[in-house]
């Protein structure tokens, strides 16, 4: 059971460490993306620890001083941003599983595939080198003129993340085109499951968007080697220009980071449910609406940058219209579960954690965009919760949730049913701890990116350490069970959770070619009749 | 667990939960914004978060063949969960809209006082040429407004008290006010990231009676008010060449009555004499020449005043009524 009749599968069909370097195969780059993004899943992760160790107590503590303190936060955020959350589930789950999707054989261009994995390697070597020698403080939006005045090493870090940028938009490219030319006879776009839809609505706003922020990086790498003046006031430059060219690209990257999360949770519900997915076209139609809407609203991170107040006006407006298909999607999975066959396998406890977490991130991203209360909660702890609220409680938890339902068909393994649940358990408990007291010192009025803070914001603070040391143990039990699982794994069946996508149609592991006889599709992806 | 308590009994009832103590009239309304859609958004929750784990609990797998229904959607339920959050967002929207209007209204009576940011403290001007580092006396009850710009990198002025937050950057003049309602002293924080001590970047506002506020702005008064050194400069620097201060013109239009009023430039555009066009006239002559005048007869004074004396000419140009 679950093997092709040769008992050949992608991961024994070629031998050492050549072949992985110098493979075209979707599958194994995918899972060389996944090595390198848990390698620097787990530096980010440190980096997080560190900062909340430091902010156990009012006054100095591990991390000693301010600059100390502002470095690890700038890591941790250009690591998890560029390195984990944006690579994170298009280039592992999305590389490995969109070709099986919609059966084909590999994407549309697998050396570009391979390409872009090694340009990815080279901006995040470049990025971690920077650790060796200045380091970088300016957090991960490199804000002019504190960018262009501080001595640190902040020219290599922006050209790391334009490298890194630039394999975000070939894997985009390669994923649109392969979505439109390699559908299997009979998956008409209708049929394309909402992994699908999700991955590919986030390809186009990585086509789109990311060369803006690659050029704003530029001109800033060049104003700091040649003093030319485009973002610096002293040689007539405006610094809320770059703002404005910043969050030109990461307002959609918020959606890059997000979206592909909302297709595994799709996935996820609508399997773990035994029951069509509810509104199919809507989900599919709302992904690239927030797609299409995510272009207009990057104003709501500049309310008291300085913009005109009609500015405001307009970018409170749009942000409020990009909510509606995410309150769609919301309601869309709830009433999936409507007469469902509920199982509560470690995936669907992840993907009913992100529903969970989902929510209370989107209503407080919700009152984030109200100009008038943002003047108060802007650029305080507030914002802090909201968007690890949507960043780790959405994406992360979806990518968990992913890495457990796909794991026995991407290594031909069963993992521990029970270890999963624990370490579930854990980081969903952990993750509340550490971040709704957030919401709290947000409201008191706490700044974020503070190494000291006054002596009234402690307690909450104590709490969210401790929180955080409850998802670090979360994770550990993860890394162990993964672990355990290849090493010692039950083998797996072709379908183990009964799915009625593509990619559990083949063995587990698949063979090098994806499917022994190309698929022919009849029916839409979620047909549970 | 003190803090959830807190969340479930009265905090959420009374306006602003955990929000520092309102003391203007904007914060009030900013609170009780606050606490609709703090409601608003737990009833939402409820509903997402308690739907799911009743369906979960109601509908978990009995057998491995349990039958599903085919649903494929329901056009007028998505109508309903796309249209009634639309009509929330869209009252949260114009709500919050107004009261930042309000925000943005400078009174015309306020008290005006300069504020430089720089890495890592603040600096506070007042029109008597008083100035004062890091600790902040306004009146009660009297309009304040803000005149901002930094020295360095971008900071952020931020009371929470007040509920007012406004980025403070080099190469313009941003503004912000407020008339606070009660005594007492509060918390400024700088918000925007800054550097090594950019946590330490505080500075007290003091809110005091009238008298003691007058009392406080002659202690150490010495030498020339703003607008006098102002005045110095103009001399000094040579603007007086070409500007006038009586009326008639010169090479260069009359500073004399300028201050709030419509200029017309040469490329047919307008704007009104503010800061900000002050500021630019000095540091860029060329970007607009009022309409009757050469362009390109004034350089620029780029590097040649700093900070501190174009504010000083702002202040004079504005004493010229």
């Amino acid at each position: 059971m679950g093997h092709t009749s040769t008992g050949k599968n992608y991961i024994n069909e070629f031998a050492g460490i050549k072949s992985w370097l110098t493979s075209l195969d979707h599958k194994r780059i995918g899972l060389m993306y996944m090595i390198s993004v848990l390698t620097f899943f787990l530096v980010g992760g440190i980096m997080a620890l560190l900062i909340r160790l430091e902010l156990f107590q009012a006054g100095p503590g591990i991390l000693g001083n301010g600059d100390t303190y502002n470095q690890v936060m700038t890591y941790h955020g250009a690591i998890m941003v560029f390195m984990v959350i944006v690579p994170g589930i298009p280039a592992i789950l999305g590389n490995f599983f969109l070709p099986l999707h919609i059966g084909a054989k590999d994407v549309a261009f697998p050396r570009l595939n391979l390409a872009s994995w090694y340009v990815f390697m080279i901006g995040a070597a470049l990025a971690i080198s920077t650790f060796f020698t200045t380091k970088i403080d300016t957090g991960w939006t490199f804000y002019t003129p504190y960018s262009i005045k501080t001595n640190t090493a902040v020219v290599s870090m922006v050209m790391a993340a334009f490298i890194m940028g630039m394999s975000s938009i070939l894997t985009g490219l390669n994923f649109i085109v392969t979505v439109h030319k390699l559908r299997a006879p009979g998956m008409t776009m209708g049929r394309i499951p909402l992994f699908v839809w999700a991955i590919y609505s986030t390809a186009v706003l990585q086509v789109i968007a990311t060369p803006v922020l690659g050029i704003t990086l530029l001109l800033l790498a060049v104003e700091r080697l040649f003093g030319i003046g485009i973002f610096n006031p002293e040689l007539g430059g405006d610094p809320v220009l770059f703002q404005h060219f910043f969050w030109f690209y990461s307002h959609p990257a918020v959606y890059i980071m997000i979206l592909p999360a909302m297709g595994i949770v799709s996935e996820l519900i609508a399997t773990f449910s035994r029951k069509t997915i509810f509104g199919y076209t809507a989900i599919a139609y709302s992904s690239i609406g927030i797609a299409a809407v995510s272009f207009f609203v990057w104003g709501h991170h500049m309310f008291v940058s300085g913009q005109s107040a009609v500015a405001g006006l307009v970018f409170s407006f749009l942000t409020m219209l990009v909510g509606v298909p995410t309150a769609i999607k919301m309601f869309n999975w709830l009433a999936t579960l409507y007469r469902g066959s509920i199982s509560f396998q470690s995936p669907m406890l992840y993907a009913l954690g992100f529903l969970f977490l989902f929510a209370i991130g989107g209503v407080t991203g919700i009152m984030l965009a109200v100009i008038g209360l943002d003047v108060h909660f802007h650029d305080t702890y507030f914002v802090v919760a909201h968007f690890h609220y949507v960043m780790v409680g959405g994406t992360l938890m979806a990518l968990m949730g992913g890495f457990y339902y796909w794991m026995p068909k991407m290594f031909g393994k069963m993992y521990d049913e029970g270890m999963a649940r624990l370490s579930f358990v854990f980081i969903f408990i952990g993750f509340n701890v550490t971040f709704f007291p957030q919401f709290v010192l947000g409201a008191m009025g706490m700044p974020r990116r503070y190494f000291d803070y006054l002596p009234a914001y402690e307690s909450l603070n104590k709490i969210s350490t401790v929180g955080s040391w409850l998802i670090g143990i979360g994770f550990l039990i993860s890394l162990y069970t993964i672990i355990k699982s290849l090493m010692s794994g039950a083998p797996a069946p072709m379908n183990p959770w009964g799915s009625k996508t593509l990619e559990w149609l083949t063995p587990s592991p698949p063979p090098h070619h994806n499917f022994d006889d190309e698929p022919v599709v009849t029916a839409g992806p979620y047909e549970y009749k | 667990m003190k803090w959830m308590l807190l969340l479930s009994n009265n905090a959420m009832a009374e306006g602003g939960a955990f929000m520092p103590p309102a003391v203007t009239d904007i914060a009030g309304q900013v609170n009780n914004l606050y606490s609709f859609i703090l409601w608003a958004s737990f009833i939402s929750c409820v509903i997402l978060i308690g739907g799911m784990i009743y369906f979960v609990l109601k509908y978990k797998r009995r057998t491995n063949n349990d039958k599903t229904p085919y649903i494929s959607h329901n056009t007028f339920l998505e109508f309903l969960w796309s249209f009634i959050p639309l009509v929330f967002f869209l009252a949260f929207f114009g709500w919050g809209w107004w009261i930042y209007h309000q925000m943005r209204i400078m009174p015309d009576n306020a008290l005006e006082v300069h504020v430089f940011g720089r890495q890592w403290s603040w600096e506070f001007v007042y029109k008597s040429g008083k100035t004062s580092g890091n600790e902040f006396v306004v009146p009660v009850n009297k309009p304040v407004k803000l005149i901002m710009t930094s020295k360095d990198v971008i900071h952020s002025f931020y009371v929470p008290s007040m509920r007012i937050k406004q980025d403070v950057v080099p190469g313009k003049y941003t503004t912000l006010s407020f008339t606070s309602e009660k005594l007492g002293e509060f918390q400024v924080f700088c918000t925007e990231y800054c550097g090594t001590t950019h946590s330490g970047m505080l500075a007290k506002l003091k809110v005091v009676t009238q008298e003691e506020y007058e009392k406080w702005i002659q202690e150490n008064e010495e030498g020339m008010t703003l607008s006098q050194k102002g005045e110095k400069y103009m001399k000094d620097k040579g603007c007086i060449a070409c500007h006038s201060i009586d009326g008639s013109p010169k090479v260069g239009p009359t500073w004399k009555g300028v201050w709030g009023q419509s200029h017309t430039f040469n490329d047919g555009s307008t704007a009104s004499v503010d800061e900000n066009y002050v500021r630019e006239s000095i540091l860029n002559p060329n970007a607009k020449v009022v309409k009757g005048f050469q362009a390109g007869v004034m350089p620029t004074f780029q590097g040649q005043l700093n900070e501190d004396q174009i504010n000083a000419l702002i202040e004079f140009i504005k004493s010229l009524k």
